[in-house]
């Protein structure tokens, strides 16, 4: 039997497979496919203070290996989130979720990590500094390790449950940033969110998302979200949750001898709604053929 | 909603762009007229939406125009190949009890109208049928809904067949329509018709309504195109933004 088991902060999860925010909704119509509570957890798509709708359409263009999206933190707001989709949720999913928060200001994350601390079946936080797609808002936060710093700090005064901050590959270099949460308290770290791109319509002449730029996911950014993983990870003592382009079994495990605890799985969701699952159940076959008998025993190996 | 693996048994061209391709496989997650399945074409990231033209137990009909790389090599794959094809997705048309509706539908939205049509028939109401194409090459299935006994008007914009013009010179004292077309139809249609169903296309990402890549703001909030719609109804619609 092989044990494939990890640990965030005091959260202990099943396996290290988490559906990444804002590819999986509040899971209800992924439900809909298969039972959710084969995951480790869920981290729940970002939510801010008040409602968001969004960008304009198009928000999303294909590229080789990859999708860019530009929604823009479309979401109900903390409220509607707090009493009807984590209550749904929850219904659905009996173990610790992540939620994903967002904001414009340090008040807001401070309002929306107050509110979420809270919530029973929050397992952990997990603070967006690095949407690409919000104007003056999300990223300019995720680029500059004094923000970084006062986001991480202000949030920890205010809750207890573990904070982990999602960084934005967007920067000159992800390690002083991750220092620089750390240094300020934050628990763990999630990396990579998405990398700016765009594409342009050679007809038309004009770029294809509504929003010019958005965030490159997908396959093709894997190898970067790796070498950031790695590179993080050995700078940081807190645990680290990679993401970025994961698609199948080797994968996790090549992101977790890069030092993930556990990872996040994105815009797979999107193409293939039973990604997860069927990764979950290749890694035992997997570790067995790799010679693992517990799969956190890899984590930073390489 | 189900993933499912589906066998091409024909991919023919039918008219200029447009191919009629029919696939063997499981169809039972198919409800309703106007819902559409997610393909994935070989070498592309994400899937491909395609509305569903008809039905029937184990034999699914695509009618699709290629509009670009996905679809261009969609035309290129033959009988005997095998699709991952996401089945059963998006609203589709509610059929109504109104006696003389409108069937309304402009080029490559025309497919998913004839289901409608044919299940609208079955249900003893007489649909009248208006067609919209660019010009004489680009017709398609104007027989098959003559077939299902029904009134066809074509209008082509060059007047190569039928009435030269628009659908909207042809429409008429109507009070309720199942439109779908490219949405500079879509919204010269609503203002000849009093109500009636309305379907979208978006660029979409996921296609079951996780990523939030086809919202679009409606009177009282948003819908996805993908999993609330893509049929949207008259009065919800906010014709100024969408």
């Amino acid at each position: 039997m092989i044990d494939l088991t990890t640990t965030l902060s005091n959260l202990k999860l099943d396996n290290p497979i988490i559906p990444a925010s804002g590819t999986f909704g509040y899971g209800v119509e992924m439900a809909e496919l298969y039972d959710l509570n084969i995951l480790g957890s869920i981290s729940i798509k970002g939510t801010t203070q008040n409602a968001r709708y969004g960008n304009d359409l198009p928000r999303i263009a294909e590229s080789s290996s990859g999708v860019i999206n530009s929604v823009g933190l479309q979401n109900p707001g903390i409220e509607k989130v707090i009493n009807y989709e984590l209550p749904n949720l929850a219904k659905i999913f009996h173990k610790p979720v992540i939620a994903n928060i967002s904001g414009f200001s340090v008040e807001e994350y401070v309002y929306c990590a107050e509110r979420v601390d809270k919530i029973s079946n929050v397992g952990l936080i997990e603070v967006n500094v690095s949407c690409p797609n919000v104007h003056g808002g999300g990223l300019a936060f995720g680029v500059d390790c004094e923000k970084v710093a006062e986001v991480t700090k202000a949030v920890k005064k205010v809750t207890t449950k573990p904070i982990y901050i999602k960084l934005s590959p967007n920067v000159t270099d992800i390690v002083s940033i991750a220092k620089s949460a750390e240094q300020a308290g934050a628990d763990g770290l999630s990396l990579i969110n998405t990398l700016l791109a765009m594409r342009i319509d050679i007809k038309t002449r004009k770029p294809i998302l509504a929003n010019v730029m958005g965030g490159l996911s997908g396959a093709a950014i894997f190898p970067v979200a790796l070498r950031m993983v790695y590179q993080v990870h050995k700078a940081v003592k807190i645990p680290v949750i990679g993401m970025g382009g994961i698609s199948k079994a080797e994968d996790v495990i090549e992101m977790m001898l890069a030092g993930a605890s556990a990872v996040q799985i994105g815009a797979a969701n999107l193409i293939d709604p039973l990604i997860c699952k069927s990764i979950i159940e290749k890694l035992p076959e997997l570790c067995e053929r790799l010679g693992i008998k517990k799969l956190s025993d890899i984590i930073g190996a390489a | 909603m189900r993933e499912l693996v589906f066998t091409i048994q024909k991919n023919q061209l039918i008219a200029k762009h447009m191919f009629n391709f029919v696939l063997t496989g499981d169809t039972s997650d198919i409800m309703k007229p106007g819902q559409f399945v997610n393909i994935q074409v070989p070498g592309f990231f994400l899937r491909r939406p395609f509305s569903v033209c008809d039905w029937r137990e184990n034999e699914l009909t695509l009618i699709y125009k290629v509009v670009g790389n996905g679809t261009e090599a969609l035309s290129k794959m033959s009988a005997g190949q095998e699709l991952s094809i996401l089945s059963g997705l998006g609203n589709g048309y509610e059929l109504r009890e109104i006696k003389n509706p409108f069937i309304i539908g402009g080029g490559a939205g025309v497919p998913p109208l004839y289901g409608l049509a044919k299940r609208l028939v079955e249900k003893n109401i007489t649909p009248k049928i208006i067609l919209g194409f660019n010009n004489s090459d680009e017709i398609f299935y104007v027989n098959e809904f003559k077939s299902l006994g029904l009134e066809v008007t074509v209008t082509t914009l060059d007047g190569s067949y039928g009435v030269k013009g628009l659908v909207t010179d042809v429409i008429d004292n109507c009070e309720y329509a199942y439109v779908c077309g490219p949405l500079p139809m879509l919204k010269a249609v609503h203002k000849k018709v009093s109500d009636g169903q309305f379907s979208f296309e978006a660029r979409m990402g996921c296609g079951f309504g996780v990523c939030m890549g086809c919202s679009v703001k409606i009177k009282d909030g948003y819908k996805r195109i993908c999993k609330d719609g893509p049929v949207l109804n008259y009065s919800e619609i906010l014709w100024d933004e969408i």
